[in-house]
């Protein structure tokens, strides 16, 4: 389309071809995100028909909010042990799953399932299963940990939390590093066992090093995704006990929608975004350094 | 695999171990699924003292899948969802692929670059951060919240930076400007050979598009919640989740729920697995 054209007949092509998603990513993405910005500067409650500008108040507010550096904070930690577990999981069931076993394709769908359904849903089985099924396993297994529910104390309700996230998301990651192990080309694996490595050492120095771009998006994947969880958060513990396990975005939502403080609830969401952009383009930074290092 | 004849002695011991285990790992992956189903058959009273029985002494109590159809408006829920599911997606697939294929074949012109751009850095934003926004913009000043109409848009309009992504990616290496060029000289207009030519050949990738975006939206709950305040217009998600509200302790209509709502899905899953798992893969890969 590089002929010469009249600037008319662009415009047409243009709006005719890109004009509606054009319009309506502006619409529901652009537009909301420089209001959201102005509304950081204003009082609004989302009712009434007053809005005052307030400057730099809220987010004044937002650095002194403790309940929201704690669930700040509470999100930093989840999702760091959270993509650890998720990346640690997929990992070793992808390598089990590619080397040459009877039914993997069967078994690839199989630990996909909790990824078709949604995170709210998740939650609530999880829920029965900490809260009526674990309990009464104390009567043959008296350990502590089984003693009540996990999700009546803050500590367990946080592990509990981690679990389900692994469970939920390893069956997906789990599918990008096959993809990574069925892309290492097989005669640098036959050449390393002719000249006497054995399994340990190939994915050391082999499989390892070739997987690094696997690596740096599951990475991405899981903390972008972890740090914005909302409703499994809802369904599982609904953030308590004692908000123990209420997440950043919950604390948003109830900030924003509960409390009806639009402009603080906003400010906390873009510093939120902030710390997640920091996170998530540090860990690709480092790993695409690595990439070219091998 | 294949080259068994190399290390046929090998696999068959290595493998046999691995395959139990892998299957070991599998059953405990799909207990929870198999637990709600299980007691989604029994009365509450047994659920609670008895999770791991089988069986209800009383046979199974469908009763518990008919006070749940009811009481979460299953078929309504089901129906609203498929709606917004696939207006949703069917929109997103078209307009996205036409603006890719501008995009590509334009990416001199300004107003191309621009939008590209843009769309491509939105999708690091996470959605809370115009959440708050879009509720006071739309509910607030304009009033539109409590359609599906409004989701659907919406859904529209922030999937489709991942879906030009895409579909730029697949159109720079697989559809060949040759053809297109060919069409040129016969006199075709650009819409012709959009949608006779280039269309068809992306058929690949906007399955695999058509595949993250059904799952994605089919299992939203934040953006619907925030748009449908309204019962006859909840999805399945949203039904389930005021269904929970008013049924606490009725464990047994809370199965059953749970269990109408993952049934769907894991049907669709049985027929469709391979076309899933393959667009998934593409899709992860790409993104």
């Amino acid at each position: 389309m590089n002929q010469k054209m009249s600037n008319g007949k662009k415009t047409f092509l243009f709006l005719s071809f890109a004009g509606p998603s054009v319009l309506f990513f502006i619409l529901a993405f652009v537009f909301p995100l420089i209001y959201g910005v102005y509304l950081t500067f204003t009082d609004w409650n989302g009712l009434s028909s007053t809005v005052n500008f307030v400057g730099l108040a809220n987010y004044k507010v937002v650095l002194h909010d403790a309940s929201f550096w704690k669930s700040l904070s509470l999100t930093v930690g989840y999702s760091l042990v959270s993509v650890l577990t998720i990346n640690l999981v997929a990992f070793g069931l992808a390598y089990l799953l590619t080397s040459g076993i009877k039914g993997q394709n069967f078994l690839r769908a199989g630990f996909f399932t909790p990824n078709l359904i949604g995170g709210l849903i998740l939650g609530y089985v999880w829920q029965f299963i900490f809260s009526r099924v674990l309990v009464p396993f104390y009567k043959f297994l008296p350990v502590a940990l089984l003693q009540k529910s996990w999700l009546s104390s803050p500590h367990t309700a946080m592990a509990a939390m981690i679990i389900v996230t692994t469970w939920q998301y390893s069956g997906y990651m789990l599918l990008i590093y096959i993809a990574g192990f069925v892309g290492i080309p097989s005669d640098l694996i036959e050449a390393a066992k002719i000249d006497g490595a054995n399994e340990h050492r190939i994915t050391r120095s082999i499989r390892l090093p070739l997987m690094v771009p696997s690596i740096v998006i599951s990475l991405f994947i899981s903390i972008t995704r972890t740090f914005k969880v909302y409703d499994l958060n809802l369904s599982l513990t609904a953030g308590g006990p004692y908000d123990s396990t209420k997440l950043a975005a919950m604390h948003i939502f109830t900030k924003a929608f509960e409390e009806q403080k639009y402009g603080i609830g906003q400010a906390e969401a873009l510093v939120m975004f902030i710390v997640m952009a920091a996170i998530a383009l540090t860990q690709t930074y480092i790993g695409k350094k690595r990439e070219l290092e091998m | 695999m294949k080259n068994p004849y190399r290390y046929s002695q090998k696999i068959s011991t290595g493998s046999k171990v691995k395959t139990i285990l892998a299957s070991f790992l599998l059953i405990l992956y799909l207990v929870p699924f198999a637990l709600v189903a299980i007691n989604s058959l029994k009365q509450k009273i047994n659920i609670v003292r008895f999770p791991l029985e089988l069986v209800d002494p009383k046979g199974p109590q469908w009763i518990n899948y008919k006070h749940a159809i009811e009481e979460m408006a299953f078929f309504r829920s089901f129906g609203n969802s498929f709606i917004i599911t696939s207006c949703s997606v069917v929109l997103l697939l078209v307009f996205s692929a036409m603006a890719a294929y501008i995009f590509v074949r334009a990416s001199e012109w300004k107003a191309c670059k621009i939008s590209f751009a843009l769309l491509l850095a939105s999708m690091a934003v996470p959605f809370q951060v115009v959440m708050i926004p879009l509720i006071s913009i739309y509910g607030g000043i304009f009033g539109i919240l409590n359609s599906k109409t409004t989701l659907i848009l919406m859904n529209f309009g922030f999937g489709t930076g991942l879906c030009i992504f895409m579909c730029d990616g697949f159109i720079k290496t697989s559809v060949p400007i040759a053809l297109e060029e060919a069409a040129t000289i016969d006199g075709c207009s650009y819409h012709g050979i959009f949608f006779r030519i280039v269309l068809p050949l992306m058929k690949p990738i906007l399955s695999t598009i058509a595949i993250l975006q059904i799952l994605g939206f089919w299992n939203d709950y934040l953006l619907p919640s925030l748009v449908l305040g309204k019962k006859r217009l909840y999805t399945l998600p949203l039904a389930i989740r005021t269904f929970y509200g008013t049924f606490t302790n009725d464990y047994g209509n809370i199965m059953a729920g749970l269990m109408l709502s993952i049934i769907p899905i894991i049907i669709v899953y049985i027929f469709l697995q391979k076309y899933i798992i393959g667009g998934v893969i593409a899709g992860a890969v790409k993104s």
